[in-house]
């Protein structure tokens, strides 16, 4: 006699492979496959070692990169040529430590330099059915490829490097199925802002999201990226996409993917990754695609977002008295008049690049849009590509003479303007069109306005000078 | 971590939804290698108006913070917390919390406390009294004790509740599962020997050294 097995979801399968001891009350020890150190969030880790006397347990699991304060420009003189001198402090701590503790490092100089979350799919590194982890809430990205991943904190970054697990408390999972096409011009990108605008700002606090149906289905592996990526300004803990034949091929090869046999019996197990029929969720959420614009937020939120063609709320339309108080304060720190088009409101910076946006086929999507015409002459427009690698193909291909020839500045690999850490920052009411993933008040400069939106949107408001609706732009 | 068991102090009301870490602790101020001294950069660019509520007495001595919905969302980033402990906050009442913000604040010995959306809002009104409100959180009963005697009950996982009263050191307690660790290792290095090792030679960009 069989017993059927009780159906799980994508997520439970990987939680399951990984569960090394139940620690009681609700709580399990999880193995951690690949850990992402960057220099922000880990030199108060690497000390914490060092004071208990610790090592690292498995360095080969590990891989160190410096991406959030890099500059973008004038690398050549390698990390002392950094002109901030806490910024050049931070990355040089991280050599030190990489070098102390015997960690794999991607250097500045390096073609294989960039965001974390670009590079570690680039690598090969991120792979089906894994846990990773990073000191950085966008480690969602990786999900892409049906790998459970998400951001710790630095104390977990600690743990994470004395013993390869964490102690961690299930969470709750939620499906996100988006049935139908998505329209001509509109992107993951506008489908993930649509998303958070649905479900809001806390709407996935406690769940891992598995995004499924269609229009997901028909992403490539970089639109799969650019939703995972921003499953966390939902308050998800880890979005995933079951892993299939356009992943495997994506990953094919890869430096740090298998080969031969190995491919062969991961593959087999890669075909397991997908939630069983039957398998319950605890929350399903349905999206018509056809009902997904082009978007732009207009708040501080990413909840606070519209399409193109919507209008800037009115507080005094608002009843309940903190919303409304709240969306006072947002308009009046974004400079927005209530109730008008958000589309024809004139900008300042277009900035294409960061872990939500700077692949290359983002930046294929902007130069697209951007063809032979020319950047507004009130407008400063950066491309900055998400690796060396990414850089060294747009080149290939030709698109940096596009953005050059266009008026836009083109950038070495970093994080640069999507957070305020690096010499990329908006200046005090510098109004910006940008491809990254947070709106927040100063997130990219003291006093800056963030609208964020999809690269051929970014690309289209570079030209025009104001926010407008790509697809009535033309390409 | 550091052990918390009950704490009697000024609470300071911040009636805000989706207060994000980039508001609690800008990145400007992330390029430290210490986990000390940020309490003075604390909410830096609201602290620049004189009337801020944690520039004025008495909640410039708060130690219990008030918010609503999604408080900490954003950033992983652990310096929000150290911030609001470097101010002296050791707790964080509010409706909802972000995951990796509610994590990271336990491992600084910092009680966040989920209420209902309506107690949170007396909680306020009361703590926007000019001459302020002292609470006394109690976690071992689970209680906030009011100056009116009214007493607020609160729900925590067990897990954290034991961690956090015995201050318990999480990776001392996990590298005592060494054994059962290098069995999963072990074995996912052969029923998943697609895993590759990460090396410096295979991160190398074939460009000459």
């Amino acid at each position: 006699m069989t017993v059927a097995a009780t159906p799980r979801t994508l997520f439970q399968k990987v939680w399951d492979a990984h569960v090394v001891a139940d620690l009681g009350n609700n709580a399990v020890l999880l193995y951690i496959d690949r850990h992402l150190v960057n220099e922000v969030t880990s030199p108060q880790a690497f000390e914490g070692l060092r004071l208990a006397g610790r090592k690292v347990r498995r360095p080969e699991g590990t891989i160190a990169v410096a991406d959030h304060n890099v500059p973008t420009t004038n690398r050549a003189g390698g990390v002392v040529a950094i002109a901030e001198p806490d910024s050049r402090l931070q990355v040089e701590t991280l050599e030190r430590n990489v070098a102390e503790f015997g960690i794999p490092y991607v250097p500045l100089l390096s073609r294989r330099q960039g965001i974390v979350h670009i590079i570690g799919p680039e690598l090969g590194l991120t792979l089906p059915g894994t846990t990773i982890v990073c000191g950085d809430s966008h480690t969602s990205t990786h999900g892409a490829f049906g790998a459970l991943a998400f951001g710790i904190g630095t104390s977990e970054v600690e743990h994470v490097l004395a013993t390869q697990t964490l102690v961690q408390q299930p969470a709750r999972s939620m499906l996100i199925r988006v049935d139908g096409t998505l329209s001509v011009g509109v992107t993951a990108k506008d489908l993930v802002l649509h998303i958070i605008g649905r479900i809001g700002a806390g709407g996935a606090t406690g769940y891992v999201i598995e995004y499924a149906g269609e229009a997901v289905t028909a992403l490539d592996m970089a639109g799969r990226m650019t939703l995972c990526n921003m499953s966390i300004e939902a308050g998800a803990r880890a979005g995933m996409v079951a892993p299939d034949a356009k992943a495997l091929e994506w990953l094919k090869g890869r430096p740090l993917a298998p080969t031969a046999q190995a491919w062969d019996a991961a593959r087999a197990a890669w075909s397991e990754l997908r939630s069983d029929k039957g398998a319950v969720f605890d929350r399903t959420v349905v999206i018509d695609a056809h009902d997904v614009m082009p978007m732009v937020t207009w708040g501080t939120s990413p909840e606070a977002v519209l399409a193109i063609d919507g209008h800037v709320p009115d507080p005094a339309a608002i009843d309940d008295a903190r919303k409304r108080s709240q969306t006072e304060a947002m308009l009046q720190y974004m400079a927005l008049e209530p109730g008008k088009p958000i589309a024809g409101t004139p900008i300042d910076i277009v900035f294409i690049g960061s872990c939500t946006n700077g692949r290359i086929e983002d930046l294929r999507a902007a130069a697209a849009v951007v063809g032979d015409r020319h950047v507004a002459s009130s407008v400063r427009a950066l491309v900055v590509p998400g690796s060396g690698e990414v850089k060294a193909q747009a080149e290939a291909e030709g698109l940096d003479q596009v953005f050059m020839s266009a008026g836009f500045e083109w950038r070495d690999a970093g994080c640069s303007m999507c957070l305020g850490m690096n010499p990329d920052r908006l200046a005090p009411g510098q109004r910006c069109a940008s491809t990254s993933n947070r709106n927040f008040e100063g997130r990219q400069g003291p006093g800056g306005r963030s609208h964020l939106m999809s690269p051929a949107m970014a690309a289209a408001a570079a030209l025009a000078g104001r926010i407008v609706d790509v697809r009535k732009f033309g390409a | 971590m550091k052990p918390f068991d009950n704490l009697t102090a000024i609470a300071a009301p911040l009636p805000l939804e989706n207060v994000d870490t980039d508001k609690i602790l800008a990145g400007r101020f992330l390029k430290t290698i210490s986990r000390e001294g940020l309490g003075k950069v604390l909410f830096h660019v609201m602290r620049e108006d004189p009337d801020f509520v944690l520039n004025r007495a008495p909640w410039d001595r708060a130690g219990i913070l008030i918010a609503l919905d999604n408080f900490g969302c954003g950033s992983s980033r652990e310096h929000a917390p150290w911030a609001l402990l470097d101010f002296g906050f050791r707790c964080i009442i509010a409706p909802s919390f972000a995951d990796i913000f509610y994590n990271n604040c336990f491992k600084n010995g910092i009680l966040p406390i989920v209420l209902a959306r309506d107690i949170i809002e007396q909680l306020i009104g009361e703590a926007q009294h000019p001459g302020g409100m002292a609470m006394t959180v109690d976690l071992a009963c689970q209680t906030i004790s009011l100056p009116d005697g009214e007493v607020i009950r609160f729900d925590v996982d067990p897990h954290r509740k034991a961690d956090l009263i015995a201050g318990v050191d999480e990776i001392a307690r996990s590298l005592a599962y060494d054994d059962q660790i290098d069995v999963v290792e072990a074995s996912r290095s052969t029923s998943t020997q697609w895993i590759t090792p990460i090396s410096a030679s295979r991160l190398h960009d074939g460009s000459p050294l």
